[in-house]
Formats: C-alpha cells, structure tokens, sequence
C-alpha cells in the first residue's frame, strides 16, 4: 500500500511536469478567455456594413408581376424583352435577371442568368425572388398580415411535459446543444491523454529496461496500481481545472452575455460528470496498461490500443446527432450501457435531461464491474509480459496467460 | 543461517525446460559466483529468487523464510539489462528507487550522497541521466542497487561495459560488502571475474546444475596431474613423468597419478638443475567448464 502510494506520487509529479501536460490543461483556459475576449471586441467594436442595395432584372412574359418591387434589399427591375436585361446584366447595371416564361402557372419554372460563379443561389436571393413571387400572386386576395404569414408559416416552439402535465423546466437552448459536445470533448481529451501518457510511461519502463528494477522492489500489482491511480489524479486535475475554467469565465462573461446568465451547471451533472470520468479512466487505463505491456515498445502498444479508443470514440461521435435528438432512442440507449462508449454517450445525454435514474445507475454499475474485470485481467498481463522484450505473445498464449495466472 | 536457500527448483517456458532441479545455498559474507555461459538458465534464477518469477516447481528461501513482498527490501538486484529514467536527475532517480525499498527520504539522500562520493560520482548529482555516460550511468545503477543497504546483492553480468578504472572501483565494492557481511551472489559468463572475487560457485548449463561448491574444491578435484618447471635445463627421463611438452619459456611436466609434485622437485634439485619456477598447475575455471562440458555430452 505504502509502495502504491509511492509509485502514485512519483507518477503524478512525472505527469504534471510534463510539457504536453501543462500545454493541454492550460491551453483549454486560454481559448476559453481568448473566445470571450474575442466575441465581446466584436460585440463592441464591429458595425456591420450597411446592406447592399442588389438590384435584379426580370422579364415577365406572363404580365402578371407588377408590384412589390422591393423586397428586403433586393430591387427587382422590370424589362421589356431579354436582350435589354441581358444588356443591363452586361453592363454591369443588373446583378443578375430572371425570366418568367408565358406558362409559368403551369410549370412554376423561372430560368435564373447570372455572370457569378457559383454552387447554387444564394439564399437570399431565392428568398427574395420566391417572396417577390408570392407577394404578386397573391396581390389583392390576401390581407397584409395573411401575406405576412403566408410568407413564414412557421416558427416552431417545442415544449415538453412532465408526467403530471407541466411543462417541464425550460431547456437553456445553449446548455442543451453546446454543453454536450464540449463535455464529451473535453472528456475524450482528457481520459485519452491521461491513458496515452500511461501507455507511453510503461512502453519507455519497459525499453529502459527500468522495469526490472522496479519489480525487484514492488509487485506488478502494485506498480500497475500506482501507475493508473497517479495519472488518474494527474488527468482529475486537468479536468477540475477545465471545468472551474467553464464556471468562472461563465460568470465573468455573463456580465456582459446575458443569455449565458441561464447557463448554469447543476451539482448533480457535475458529480456525475466526475464519477463517469473517474470510471472512464480506469477503463481505459487497465485496457491500454495491458496493451502496452504486452508490445515490446511504447509506439507499436499505442497502435495497437485503437482497438479500444476507436470504438469509445468514433460510435458516439458517430451517431451524436442521433443521440442528441432521438436521447431515449434504443441506440443511445446500447451506447450508455457498453461500457467503452458509456462515458461519452452519457456524458452527451445527461445535459438535456434525457437520461433516466436507473439508465445511469444501470451503466454506472456495468462500468465499474468492466473497471473491476479489465483491471483484474490488466494485472495478470501485466505481471507475465512485463519482462518480455522484444517478443511478442500470441492472442492464444496471452489468453491462456490470463486464464492460468 | 543461509541467506539464499534454493531447493530443486524448475522453470520452463513453453515447454522448454530453462532452469531444471537446481539447488544452492548462500550465505552470509559469501561471494556466490552463477555461472554459465549466455543462456543457460542464470537470468532466470535470479529473477525467480526476486520473486518476479513464479517457479514451476521446488522451494526457494530468503533469510530462512519464503518469499515475500517485504523480502526484497533486504534484497539488492543489478539486472542485467541496464536502464534508467533518462529524463529524471542522478538524485531524483536514487531516492526514488530507494523509497520503493522503504528507505525514508532523509536517509536516502544521505546515503546516495555517501554512495556517489565513493564513485566519484558527486559532481553530477544534479544532472539527467541520459547526460551521463554509459559507464557512469551504470555506476549510479549499482548506487541504486546498494542505497537501502540490502543483506543479499545480487548482480547479473556487473562489469560488462564497464572501463578498467571503473571495473576496479567495483571490485573494491563487492569487496567491501562481503567485509560488511553481505550477500554477493555474482552471475557472470566471465569465468576469470569469478575466479578473482568467488569463494563458491554453482555452474550450470542449459538448465541444469554441472559444478557446484567453493572454488578451491573444485579447481583441486579437477586438477589434472602437471607440473609447470621454468629451469636452466631438463634432464631426460626423471622417475615418475609420463610426458613433456614444451611450452618455449617453461616445460609442463604431465605425472603418473600416485607420484607427487615435491617427488619431482627433489628429483630436479638431486640432479642440479637451476630451477627458477616450480608451480602446480591448475585448471582455469574456463578450462574445467569445457571438460564438464565435453563429458556431459
């Protein structure tokens, strides 16, 4: 235990003077504040440019568009024939003109000429030449406020209920859509880096040969111990930093961002936020402590640990879309419970609320029970594998390994 | 009370038999020589006496009790295969080590500091290891191996890569630590190391236990009957000598088994012969292995 202790303290005080270390966990902090710093220059010094005046030609063979030439920065300029219009657009005078052919009712076709290159219209002017069109079609038989509407049917505001009827707390839209995917993020980073540094840590003891010397005073339990919980409390600080990062340029910032105000990180997400990071490492550690001890050096284990971090975090980057709009959907559901994408996963869903007591008990549980099974399985391969230098086991005698061991 | 008690112990790896039946005892204020040549099965003895290796079968004791995490305390190992932490300093990387042995943090540094004076080795305390020099890293290796003052030293193959100067430094050590009364066991494929520093040895080859007991024994059992004689002239025909060979600066004489070598040299001083060196020849270490060997087979 007190050996435990030792390599634990020795490995934490490696990894916090590591350079990629310090330049990950304060890098993080420096965006944050240079983010803010930035948007709030914008917010004060920036003016935008007073909109352009863009003026579109029309040829209307149907003589049935004579109104609403202005739509919202857009002049839409009548011609009598093509070739004026074409003349125009020549000239420069025109931006660009469009013509509505004599069985435009019929076809609803409108032949667009332009001298830009580009993928396809801007948005605007499809906007100004649909409202253009609809405003004519419709003169006369509408209202103004009918018009209004008939021109944006829809602005859709979702609500939920709870089971008694209420309409549950509202969502903070940036809480619901930005937290999830700076959470999983930073998470990601942060367990990966942590886990990497350990691999690369016993890739270099193993090269250096170091290793032997160390078993001759501590059991490979101990030194896998001291190993995955310094650099856990290593990668623990780097996460409470980032996140005492979050909360105080948030209230710096909110002072001047009012909607950032409402953002606020409840203590129940924080504390599981944690504990899903804490499990998370582990995981990861036990499996790529493993791996490593098993490949002769540093770079070819961390090849080989994909097998791993590419499932934990491709299937939940994946499928994030999915998960963050369908969160109680059977995929999100799998994804929470396997324990290698459960971190992320959970993580992504526990921000909008969707995660259910028993959904996160239930992963909490088969998280820990993988930490225990990987960690166990870590040790044995740990112990047989260590002082193999340059040869490699097979699938068939590392497996037997475990088992006998 | 044997420091090192090994009985019968076997180890294979896949099938192949790498350590098998062997036995030994060490004890204290002994320097123990394992040797053999590359391969023959030390290395893993070694570790399986750190408990690092489990043995397959056979018993294996340290100061009288099985082993046990608190053991290797009191045990001092130099492995073979030499390394580092090259981006920590000389004296991050002795206390370190000698806090994994329970050593308290000011007696480490005390001792280390004592330990790289007598190395000459105090001037580069503070800097990295991989600034130092092969042989000076390997000295700080064998500090690291003695901080904690370890009852058993145990060390593979110490003097390989080592400069003369260096080597003799070392060898003034090892000395000192059997004066202490330590354990040395020395597992070298160098059979003239062990010849200058072993008092017993335990041969072994392929696995298997060839030659074991104090030196002294041993050479004398395999002594074969000659005679080295540096003289002004040899006679022909002095009783008892089977053959002559001529070695340029010295003839060896080869004897019949029951005559002596002090019949010999009362013979030659009879006849007159000027004699300027009269030695019993015996069998390098070297040369008894070979033969060993050679009559396994």
């Amino acid at each position: 235990m007190k050996k435990t202790l030792i390599i634990l303290r020795h490995e934490f005080q490696q990894t916090i003077r590591r350079k990629s270390f310090l330049i990950l966990t304060l890098a993080f902090p420096i965006l944050v504040v240079l983010g803010f710093g930035v948007y709030q220059g914008v917010q004060h010094w920036y003016q935008p440019p007073p909109p352009r005046e863009l003026k579109v030609g029309f040829v209307d063979q149907m003589g049935l568009f004579k109104e609403y030439a202005d739509q919202s920065g857009l002049t839409f300029i009548r011609y009598p024939s093509e070739e004026e219009a074409k003349a125009d657009l020549l000239a420069g005078e025109i931006r660009e003109y469009f013509l509505i052919p004599a069985d435009y009712l019929s076809t609803g076709l409108i032949t667009r000429y332009t001298l830009e290159r580009e993928l396809e219209p801007p948005a605007e002017i499809r906007a100004g030449i649909r409202n253009f069109l609809l405003s004519n079609l419709l003169a006369g038989k509408l209202s103004p406020e009918m018009l209004k509407r008939v021109k944006t049917p829809l602005l859709l505001n979702s609500l939920r209920l709870e089971e008694s009827g209420e309409v549950a707390a509202q969502q903070n839209p940036l809480l619901g859509f930005f937290m999830p995917y700076i959470f999983a993020l930073l998470f990601m980073l942060s367990i990966f880096f942590t886990s990497g540094y350990l691999q690369q840590g016993v890739g270099e003891e193993k090269e250096s040969r170091v290793v032997e010397i160390l078993l001759s005073s501590v059991s490979a339990k101990q030194l896998l111990a001291g190993k995955v919980l310094g650099l856990g409390a290593a990668g623990l600080l780097q996460m409470v930093i980032w996140l005492v990062t979050i909360k105080l340029s948030v209230t710096v910032a909110s002072i001047n961002i009012p909607l950032l105000s409402q953002l606020s990180i409840p203590l129940g997400l924080l504390i599981l936020a944690i504990l899903y990071f804490i499990l998370g490492y582990l995981l990861f550690a036990a499996l790529l402590a493993g791996v490593s001890s098993i490949f002769p050096t540093a770079r070819e284990s961390s090849q080989w640990s994909a097998i791993f971090t590419v499932p934990a975090v491709v299937l939940p980057m994946m499928f994030i879309s999915v998960i963050i709009s369908h969160p109680e959907g059977i995929l999100s559901r799998v994804l929470t419970l396997f324990p290698l994408t459960a971190p992320i996963t959970a993580m992504l869903r526990l921000p909008s609320g969707a995660l259910p007591v028993w959904e996160v008990a239930l992963s909490l549980i088969i998280l820990a029970g993988s930490v225990a099974g990987a960690m166990w399985a870590a040790a044995k391969v740990f112990r047989l594998c260590l002082l193999m230098y340059g040869q490699r086991p097979s699938l068939k005698e590392l497996l037997r390994y475990v088992a006998e061991a | 009370m044997s420091v090192v008690e090994v009985r019968r112990v076997s180890k294979s790896f896949g099938g192949n038999r790498v350590v098998d039946e062997v036995s030994f005892e060490v004890g204290a204020g002994d320097i123990f020589g394992l040797v053999g040549p590359n391969g023959a099965g030390k290395t893993t003895t070694i570790r399986m006496l750190m408990d690092i290796i489990k043995p397959d079968a056979g018993e294996l004791r340290l100061f009288g009790e099985p082993l046990e995490e608190e053991t290797k305390n009191r045990v001092g190992y130099l492995p073979e295969e030499r390394g580092l932490y090259k981006k920590l300093t000389v004296t991050e990387v002795l206390t370190y080590l000698a806090a994994l042995k329970d050593v308290p943090p000011g007696r480490a540094k005390s001792r280390a500091i004592e330990l790289l004076q007598r190395t000459n080795m105090l001037p580069h305390q503070s800097k990295k290891i991989e600034e130092l020099s092969r042989g000076m890293g390997q000295l700080i290796q064998f500090i690291a191996t003695i901080i904690h003052d370890p009852d058993l030293v145990i060390l593979d193959e110490p003097f390989s890569g080592l400069d003369p100067v260096n080597v003799f430094l070392l060898k003034e050590m090892i000395a000192e630590l059997k004066g202490q009364g330590k354990a040395v066991i020395l597992s070298t494929h160098l059979m003239n190391e062990v010849e200058e520093l072993c008092d017993r040895i335990l041969m072994i080859n392929k696995g298997q236990a060839v030659l074991y007991g104090s030196l002294k024994e041993i050479k004398s059992q395999y002594r074969h009957n000659s005679i080295f004689v540096e003289c002004d002239h040899l006679p022909e025909g002095l009783p008892g000598v089977l053959q002559v060979k001529d070695h340029g600066k010295h003839f060896e004489l080869f004897l019949e088994d029951e005559v002596s070598p002090r019949e010999v040299l009362n013979a030659l001083l009879s006849q007159g012969v000027q004699v300027e060196r009269f030695e019993v020849s015996t069998p390098s270490l070297a040369e008894i292995f070979v033969r060993v060997v050679k009559e396994g087979r």
